[in-house]
């Protein structure tokens, strides 16, 4: 039995949110289940509707309709909606959420108040061991690192054994160093003590590395959701092929024999998916590492200009027809600017779109 | 609900002197007024507008000079007259006039005496605001003019300056209504304005409504300050605020300029605080034992007491409406029932005895009187509470919450602690506003309520300087806790 059932849940703003238009719900229509000791993600642009998904899913707001069950109990019976006080969840905010007044150990005792004495102080040791900051218990919030602060805020939010823990962005105030090391911490916090857990971010690579199942939202719709394998190799959606990594959409002909011809070679038709793969005119989805370069003179391609990622090299190759398709290389071999370049396809599986779903987007 | 209706009670209490005084037009002009009218009122209008210019201009010298050289320039003692400057806040005007007058300094019974004693008295507001401007805002645009090439003094006034002039203003009409509403040093002076005027037609010529008449012109006069106030602090949005004002890079001054600095700051410090509270405690020592009996601990007793329950009442109401505000956006009513630090203490006084003698069983009351203090000092509460209640963000509520405490566990293990601090300085502010307040308390108080600031009424009104000097040092010394308060968070900002 899945732990978290939402069915049809939406939701509109009424009037207070002058920037957004009202009559445009928030979330619409969305439906998924998730089961106990998985974590996903919700991932999309600012306005998708993730944050307010998980605000939904918190308490803090109420669905117009819809239905949210967890751990077997509807808390959105219209009327009746349980307060968030009462729907055992834990939650951990982008910027810190932490109580000023309190000490590290009494922000993780905050909400143990149920426990005796000992239980509470067995488990805000438990606790603060599990994040890694033991013989900080005494300081106070204002005299950690960002961080720290949400880590501490992460065992407050364990501390009580939630039925969910809802992430909000939690990384996103953190330097880059920090985010990657935190989201890696997290990732394993989750998997050693089996929390269900939702995220939100609109960072891809946050996303694949914490969770298990990553749902892709669009203007208060879901449209995707699948995990970050399939999300990245084979999206459903234009703009999840878009909006996940980097993508360049070349056109196509579809052929008799069975296969997808381009300027830069044919692609089986075969393992695809997307748009309409019969449609006359389709667009085919090339990441970076679909494709390979290869030095050639009488290469019909030409590099055009190269970013050093570290690891690899990103190269920018200009086709005949104008169209530009992006390439990652291993970063010792060096292309020079201006050369021409054959392009060998490594991809295993062909994403098509039809060209008409894909205009006036991107 | 409960919040919104209560807090729209409270707005409307606020609001309801201003209708009362407006109202008193409906009824016809009386023999007072028309004889107010004829022999007073060019003279009362010169005499403010002498008085308000004078100070304007005494103010804005004082305060920009003493904030610039604290704030960007080195010299002996600097660091000490940083936060000594501040210090003849605790003096009340009244007490420092009184003292000018004892002292029997040639030529004070005059215009520029009466100016001379309020510039004194009410310099540090320009001070403290001009000074904080120059901290925070002018820094870096100081630094790149300086990247420009302009020195660091033409930098200042080529930048700093106009960078702070919105602050500069907001500081100077702090004390040009300060200046407006003053009774107790004007009276000492007999220097004729409108709070002396109309205290004479309520007082003397027993003319309520002549009186209400007469304060309106003053109503007008406070809210044209109050605008010219609002629109200087709305200006001061343009200036981007650093994050973290960086501690100051101040310029050492050598050779004379260095010691006429060190001299000027401490000429206007002996003059308005120095002077003055060493004539008042010498003056209070010499009476001591003869005075200080059984009824000067009454007065004190009835000044504490009524100074704690009016900071109750407006910490209470500045509460509410802080809370209601978090929850349902209630601005305008919060914009309404702050306005009323414009109002002068005699206009309210007018009001609260009309109110209180239309309905009967009010008289001899302390209503009027707690009225006056609230709306008086809704907003000097309310500024450090709601300051405490934007500390605590949204996520703060949810993050409670989403750990099981909503509700009365939300407010009392979060929201209350957090509050405490903003709680405790809006009433020791309230506190000592009231204990040095001087019409509202003068002209409402029940029979039997004699306070501090009314003993030294009286004694000055009798021209008995010595014994007024009791109750003074009593007052300036109660007054010199929220300037201690003040000073420290000076010392916190970089100095």
């Amino acid at each position: 039995m899945p732990i978290i059932e939402l069915s049809e849940v939406t939701k509109t703003y009424q009037g207070e949110r002058p920037l957004r238009n009202a009559s445009v719900p928030a979330v619409y229509d969305v439906s998924f289940q998730i089961e106990k000791g998985e974590v996903l993600a919700l991932l999309g642009p600012s306005g998708s509707g993730k944050t307010t998904l998980l605000r939904l899913i918190a308490g803090f707001e109420t669905p117009e309709s819809g239905k949210i069950i967890l751990d077997g109990r509807d808390v959105s019976v219209k009327g009746q909606v349980v307060p968030p006080e009462k729907r055992g969840i834990g939650m951990v905010f982008q910027d810190s959420s932490l109580f000023p007044h309190l000490t590290v150990r009494q922000n993780i005792a905050f909400g143990l108040y149920r426990y005796n004495k000992n239980e509470q102080e067995r488990k805000v040791l438990e606790m603060i061991g599990l994040v890694g900051l033991t013989g900080f218990l005494d300081r106070y919030p204002h005299e950690l690192s960002g961080g720290q602060q949400q880590r501490v805020a992460l065992a407050r939010a364990l501390a009580p054994n939630p039925i969910v823990l809802l992430l909000d962005e939690p990384f996103s105030n953190l330097d880059p160093d920090m985010r990657s090391k935190m989201r890696e911490e997290v990732h394993a916090i989750l998997k050693r003590v089996s929390m269900t857990a939702i995220l939100v971010t609109h960072d891809h690579e946050e996303a694949f590395t914490i969770a298990d199942k990553v749902a892709v939202l669009n203007a208060g719709k879901i449209e995707q959701i699948d995990t970050p394998e399939m999300i990245y190799h084979l999206p459903k959606t234009y703009f999840v092929a878009d909006f996940v990594g980097s993508a360049d959409f070349i056109e196509g002909e579809v052929t008799a024999d069975g296969k997808i011809y381009t300027e830069i070679g044919a692609f089986p038709n075969e393992i695809g998916r997307g748009g309409s793969r019969t449609a006359p005119n389709i667009v085919v989805m090339i990441r970076p590492d679909d494709i390979h370069l290869i030095p050639d003179p009488n290469g019909i391609a030409k590099i055009v200009s190269k970013q050093f990622r570290g690891s690899e090299n990103l190269y920018k190759v200009l086709l005949p027809s104008g169209a530009i398709v992006h390439s990652s290389e291993h970063s010792l071999v060096d292309y020079p600017h201006g050369m021409n370049v054959r392009i060998a396809l490594t991809a295993t599986h062909t994403v098509v779109f039809s060209a008409s779903s894909i205009k006036g987007r991107g | 609900m409960i919040g919104k209706t209560a807090s729209f009670l409270i707005a409307s209490l606020i609001a309801a002197p201003i209708l009362v005084i407006l109202s008193s037009w409906r009824t016809p002009m009386d023999d007072v007024f028309l004889h107010l009218m004829s022999t007073g009122l060019s003279e009362v209008l010169f005499n403010t507008l002498w008085l308000v210019m004078g100070v304007a201009v005494g103010t804005t010298v004082l305060g920009v000079s003493l904030a610039w050289l604290t704030a960007t320039l080195e010299f002996p003692g600097r660091a000490i007259f940083n936060w000594a400057l501040v210090l003849p806040l605790a003096i009340p005007t009244y007490v420092l006039a009184f003292v000018n007058i004892a002292l029997a300094l040639p030529g004070i019974r005059s215009t520029g005496g009466i100016i001379f004693v309020m510039t004194m008295a009410l310099y540090p507001y320009v001070y403290l605001l001009a000074r904080n401007g120059f901290l925070t805002s002018g820094k870096r645009a100081t630094e790149v003019a300086q990247s420009l090439g302009q020195t660091p003094i033409s930098a200042f006034f080529k930048v700093a300056l106009p960078m702070a002039q919105p602050m500069i203003l907001s500081g100077l009409m702090l004390a040009l209504m300060e200046t407006l509403a003053d009774f107790g040093a004007v009276s000492i002076f007999n220097y004729d304005t409108f709070t002396t005027t109309l205290y004479k037609a309520w007082f003397s010529m027993f003319s309520l409504n002549a009186a209400a008449k007469f304060s309106s012109f003053l109503v007008v006069l406070a809210f044209l300050l109050l605008w010219l106030e609002q629109r200087a602090r709305q200006s001061k949005r343009y200036i981007p605020a650093e994050k973290q004002p960086r501690s100051a890079m101040r310029v050492p001054l050598n050779g004379a300029p260095r010691f006429l600095a060190s001299a000027y700051c401490f000429t206007i410090l002996f003059v308005a605080f120095i002077v003055p509270v060493m004539y008042l405690s010498i003056g209070a020592f010499t009476v001591l034992s003869e005075d200080l009996d059984s009824r000067y601990f009454g007065f004190l007793g009835r000044s504490l007491g009524l100074s704690a329950m009016a900071a109750l009442l407006v910490v209470a109401g500045a509460l509410l409406m802080s809370y209601t505000h978090r929850y349902h956006k209630i601005a305008f009513l919060v914009r309404l029932a702050t306005v009323g630090y414009a109002l002068p203490g005699t206009i309210l006084a007018v009001a609260g005895i009309m109110i209180t003698t239309s309905a009967g069983f009010l008289t001899g009351t302390l209503f009027a009187m707690m009225l006056g203090y609230l709306t008086r000092f809704m907003a000097v509460a309310h500024n450090p509470i709601e300051s405490g209640m934007a500390r605590i963000t949204p996520h703060i509520d949810e993050a409670a919450r989403s750990l099981g405490a909503g509700g009365l566990r939300m407010i009392t293990k979060v929201q209350m602690p957090l509050l405490r601090e903003g709680l405790i300085v809006g009433a020791i502010l309230v506190f000592v506003d009231v204990m040095k307040e001087m019409p509202i308390t003068l002209m409402t108080r029940p029979f039997g309520w004699d306070t501090l600031a009314v003993r030294i009424f009286e004694f000055t009104a009798e021209g008995d300087w010595e014994r007024a000097t009791l109750p003074a040092i009593t007052l300036v010394l109660t007054g010199l806790l929220p300037v201690i308060l003040l000073t420290r968070r000076l010392e916190r900002c970089p100095s």
